[in-house]
């Protein structure tokens, strides 16, 4: 092969390696001191990136030259720095103990207010940063010619590395970051004020996230979609390097920078397979990433579902709900019955989702693989074998709990936030897949043409047939969840030494509820799948996965029954208040945070809780 | 009849060795404490033979069958039962639905997927509650249970496993004064009558001499003493390394510090 | 007698709900060493928890200098001058020597000279050849001495002290009860929890003994010398 091509290849990945390691490098020092992986730290670059792509031009017409360009840079980082600032003070402080189901999802909430707010202060449209003056004309290397402004960036990382070595290693705020990411209650015994000094940190997070944006508008356009890419790429980054370890966070960048850059060269349809693949390796050898430590990790675990005495009419209560359900199509028109059909599958898919956090305490974040998986599953089988609906969601059911069966067998022997990210990295993993290799899967595009059998087609039927299975997998999951497989992974959940010491495999369980929680949520993909004919990417991305815990949280972890309530409430306010406004992460954003914050029980499990302290 | 059977083992975290060639033996029926200051290497032993810590070298028969390298899942197969230090129990379950856990997972019924959990040996959980005394409480939430009879269905968790050796660590710790004796006079009385080895470490001195048969004590690891309370008291090793080295102040204001 | 330094009265705590400690109540004075001593797992070390707020007393009433400490902060108290001293040391292993003194430093009050790593260097020589070293490769008793030294760095009025003579050489040992005259000397009161009896009869002024979360007896330390009856039974010395 060409050396010219393999050198410039080299450096375009030291140059990503750059980019990535100074967001990273923010997003391990705000974990490392208060334990908290912050999702939206890749909104913080996203706004980086805008403000800089906005502040810099206007900049440069009132003095043109590199000091203005870098000075506008700056500037930038630290205004995303004092954004950090408010977000810490307002949020993440009331959430350091929250069970990190909790923070993940309270900072996922920050990420979809940011996305709106982002569309509002700086317009719909991609923004295109100035070139930085004096590094327009490329370099040549080898004979070839390799941007000037690339070069800056390669030595950007190490510049960055050296100041926060400093930084860390010579004053006192960085000796006391240090040692608070060791002891924290050690710290505050010694009269430092944890929460200035977290503030602190969150200033220095926020910096480098913007710092890392803002160095971007060079080369690529600010939108609306930096935000997840990036955040996904920084998770790699810190977990593979060890989550608080900033030299790991380096070596990590320096990796998976060379890996996209060669990956290409291997697998030219997917780089984030690689990446991904490489933190899979990675865990499963050293399941704290390279210099990474085992340590208790987040917050408290969540506490899920507790034994109940059964309702007296139970039974009855059934009766009810499935009459109601079957005389529904009576009453309701076709857009109602789509509306019902949606929550029914959502509510399945919810549902599979508490059997895996709320009995098993696996705080899966990628749960959406699986229902993607069953809908992708069902719908290949059309395209490409031309099966009918009646065989081919079996197969997406299979698919979905092979894949699962498959994740699972990495995931269980990890815990806490190494969990969530793994599943997560899982999730994008498929993601990836699905939206890359096009000919396969359509990409982006996805593959339309998923129509139900004759049988089943129109609102009616299909709605029928959705709630049968719907009802059938649930009860036959709340059938597993009293069982004595269910109790076993409860017992894991509470307490995993005395699970270990009355003899249960607490891993063989935790992989086979991992399974059998993929295969369930297969299935609602691939009724999700026929009921719209058609799947795209977006059913396996991240937002799949949030709906999915939303709806727990919303419905209330601790309960059974909970979860099916939240998809219904969820999507109903979904359909109800989306048309109505441009702001509807906005306000989803928000309403996950306040959940969170006052109201951490859900619904189902508040009015059980009022109910209670009356009787 | 010698029941357990602990040969030479050994264990060091890094540089620092917390067991050295620790051997003893515990029979059938018998009360065995092992004592000593903290960080002498109680617990290492203690989790060695509970399975959570690997030794590096030495050997553990268990009735004569080598238990050295079984996971505690196995253990608990071969019969060695468990309480913790801090009472670890499945906290939202009753206590009847935590006894009964174990008695699934004794019959291999866990992966059990079909007919509910709460139905599942529920006279033989209650036997075990009545047991220990805390029949009444069988569907009261174990977290609603106050720590004392915590500690008691903990215990009768441990004996659904029908074991042959039980392990206690700390037994007593967190006991309000009153209730410390009462367990441990319940746990010696089940001992004698079902030929229960017990293999316990305890603080509370009066626990010890009260209710052990004999007793190891272990200093930086290594074994210094064994035999009957009464022998242990009159050591004067024992006195010492409870009480400190008495010679590290043979002349304190002497001595410049350097 | 002066007014106390710091005073807990009726001191409960527990973990969960296991009570492991009962209505504790006891005075430090200025300058002075009160020993609490007792069995291990008699409750020496919740207390110093309890009164730094690293645990949660189910009835914490303290005063230090006359501020209630009910409620607080743990590194507001620190701030009070409350020094404290955890028994299993927990320096900072990633951190030097000298960067574990700068966690410490805060500023002395008016009118007293500081602490300074130089002062602290002169008090425990064997710290000064290792400055630059990290916590990890030092060897317990350098870690005793190079947590007491950081908590010296915030010039306490009081300094809580767990188990300081646990798992120790006997020649350290001996270096560690000169440190405490040498604080005294300074004024610096000091509340220690100790096992080593002999360490302990050797730097107190006054003692407490502890029992299953209970003050037995409380009082000089010259008094519970005398009394080898109570002793015998609870100390077993």
């Amino acid at each position: 092969m060409d050396p010219a091509f393999l050198a410039v290849q080299a450096l375009s990945g030291l140059s990503s390696a750059s980019s990535l390691f100074i967001t990273a490098c923010g997003l391990t020092i705000v974990f490392g001191v208060t334990r908290i992986v912050n999702f939206a730290h890749g909104s913080l670059y996203m706004i980086g990136a805008y403000t800089a792509a906005t502040l810099v031009p206007r900049l440069l017409e009132l003095s043109f030259g590199p000091v203005t360009f870098w000075a506008g840079i700056l500037a930038s980082a630290l205004i995303v720095g004092v954004i950090g600032v408010i977000i810490e003070v307002l949020l993440l402080r009331r959430i350091y103990g929250a069970p990190e189901l909790f923070q993940l999802l309270a900072t996922f909430g920050v990420v979809l207010v940011v996305q709106d707010l982002v569309v509002q202060v700086f317009g719909p449209q991609d923004i295109l940063g100035p070139r930085a003056p004096g590094l327009r004309a490329p370099v040549e290397i080898l004979g070839r010619r390799f941007p000037s402004y690339e070069l800056v960036l390669i030595a950007a990382g190490p510049i960055v590395l050296g100041l926060v070595w400093l930084l860390l290693r010579k004053t006192r705020f960085g000796v006391l970051v240090r040692a608070a990411t060791q002891d924290r209650d050690m710290v505050a015994s010694l009269g430092v004020n944890q929460a200035l000094l977290f503030t602190g940190t969150l200033f220095l997070g926020a910096f480098l996230a913007g710092l890392g944006g803002a160095l971007q508008i060079p080369r690529v356009s600010a939108n609306t979609g930096m935000d997840l890419s990036i955040i996904a790429e920084a998770f790699v980054v810190t977990v593979v390097g060890g989550m608080g370890s900033v030299p790991g966070a380096f070596l990590a960048a320096l990796i998976i920078g060379q890996l996209q850059a060669f990956g290409i060269l291997i697998f030219p349809k997917s780089t984030l397979v690689v990446v991904f693949l490489l933190m899979a390796v990675v865990l499963a050898i050293r399941p704290y990433g390279f210099f990474g430590r085992a340590e208790v990790i987040g917050g408290t675990h969540a506490v899920g579902i507790a034994s109940r005495t059964p309702l007296p009419g139970r039974s009855l209560i059934l009766l009810v709900v499935v009459a109601i359900l079957a005389a529904f199509p009576l009453v309701a028109d076709a857009y109602l019955l789509k509306v019902a059909t949606e929550i029914l599958i959502f509510a399945l898919f919810a549902f599979s989702l508490q059997l895996l956090i709320g009995v098993g305490g696996i705080v899966s974040f990628g749960h959406a693989a699986f229902f993607g998986l069953g809908a992708y599953g069902a719908a290949l089988a059309v395209k490409w074998y031309g099966v009918s609906m009646e065989a081919a969601l079996p197969l997406g059911l299979a698919l979905a709990a092979l894949g699962a069966a498959l994740v699972g067998a990495f995931v269980v022997r990890l815990s806490g936030i190494y969990l969530a990210m793994m599943t997560l990295a899982a999730a994008q993993i498929l993601y990836a897949v699905a939206f890359q290799w096009v000919e396969v899967t359509g990409g982006d595009n996805g593959i339309v043409g998923v129509w139900p059998s004759p049988w089943a087609g129109g609102p009616v039927p299909y709605y029928l047939l959705t709630a049968a299975l719907t009802v059938v997998t649930v009860l036959l999951l709340k059938r597993i969840i009293d069982a004595p497989f269910g109790y076993s992974l409860r017992a894991a959940r509470d307490s995993e030494a005395r699970a270990e010491a009355i003899g249960l495999k607490v891993r063989q369980h935790r992989w086979l509820a991992f399974t059998i929680a993929g295969a369930a949520a297969g299935l609602a993909g691939g009724i999700y799948a026929f009921s719209r004919g058609s799947v795209d990417p977006s059913l396996l991305g991240i937002s799949t996965s949030v709906d999915a815990l939303t709806m727990l949280l919303l419905g209330g972890i601790q309960t059974v029954m909970g979860p099916l309530v939240g998809a219904a409430v969820l999507h109903a306010l979904r359909d109800w208040i989306m048309p109505l406004t441009s702001l509807w992460r906005l306000l989803l954003g928000l309403s996950i945070i306040a959940m969170v914050l006052i109201f951490p029980r859900g619904l189902v499990g508040t009015v059980r809780d009022r109910w209670e302290a009356r009787a | 009849m010698t029941l357990l059977a602990v040969n030479g083992l050994h264990k060091s975290f890094g540089g620092v060795v917390a067991a050295r060639d620790v051997t003893f033996t515990v029979a059938r029926g018998e009360m065995f404490a092992i004592i000593g200051p903290n960080g002498a290497g109680k617990s290492t032993v203690f989790n060695m033979v509970g399975g959570q810590l690997e030794p590096d070298r030495g050997q553990m028969l268990l009735d004569g069958q080598d238990i050295t390298h079984a996971s505690p899942q196995k253990r608990f197969r071969r019969g060695v039962g468990r309480t913790f230090q801090v009472a670890q129990t499945f906290l939202s379950m009753s206590a009847a639905e935590n006894v009964q856990m174990a008695l699934i997972s004794c019959y291999r019924q866990s992966n059990g997927l079909w007919s509910p959990a709460r139905d599942r040996h529920r006279e033989k959980a209650l036997e075990l509650l009545s047991r220990v005394g805390m029949a009444e409480a069988a569907d009261v939430p174990c977290s609603a249970l106050a720590y004392g009879d915590v500690k008691r269905v903990e215990l009768a968790i441990a004996l659904a496993g029908q074991p042959k050796l039980l392990l206690m660590d700390e037994p007593t710790a967190g006991m309000a004064p009153r209730e410390r004796a009462a367990l441990m006079d319940l746990t010696a009385s089940i001992a004698e009558s079902q030929g229960i080895g017990v293999l316990f470490t305890e603080h509370d001195m009066d626990v010890v001499f009260g209710h052990a048969a004999r007793v190891l004590v272990l200093l930086r690891g290594q074994i210094i003493a064994s035999g009957t309370p009464d022998e242990v008291r009159q050591d004067e090793q024992v006195r010492r390394a409870y009480l400190g080295d008495e010679h590290a102040l043979e002349r304190p204001k002497g001595m410049s510090p350097a | 007698m002066t007014t106390p330094l710091l005073e807990v009265w009726n001191l409960c705590a527990s973990y969960g709900r296991a009570q492991v400690l009962f209505d504790l109540t006891f005075r430090l004075h200025q300058g002075e060493v009160l020993a609490l001593v007792g069995r291990n797992g008699a409750g020496k070390t919740t207390t110093l928890k309890a009164i730094m707020g690293l645990v949660s007393a189910s009835a914490k009433q303290a005063t230090f200098k006359g501020k209630s400490l009910a409620g607080l902060p743990t590194y507001k108290i620190a701030r009070l001058g409350l020094g404290y001293v955890p028994e299993d040391r927990r320096i900072f292993t990633d951190l030097t020597v000298e960067e574990n003194l700068e966690t410490g430093r805060r500023p002395a009050p008016a009118g007293r000279s500081p602490w300074t790593p130089e002062r602290l260097f002169r008090l425990f020589p064997n710290l000064a050849e290792m400055r630059g070293r990290r916590g990890n490769q030092m060897s317990g008793g350098e870690q005793q001495m190079l947590t007491i030294a950081r908590t010296l760095m915030g010039n306490p009025d009081a300094i809580l002290l767990d188990e300081p003579s646990e798992g120790i050489a006997p020649v350290i040992v001996q270096m560690m009860a000169e440190a405490i005259r040498a604080m005294k000397a300074e004024g610096v009161a000091v509340l220690l929890s100790e096992q080593n009896w002999a360490f302990a009869a050797g730097i107190s002024d006054r003692a407490c003994v502890i029992e299953r979360g209970e003050i037995r007896f409380q009082g000089s330390m010259d008094e519970l010398m005398a009394d080898e009856a109570l002793r015998a039974e609870t100390l077993g010395v």
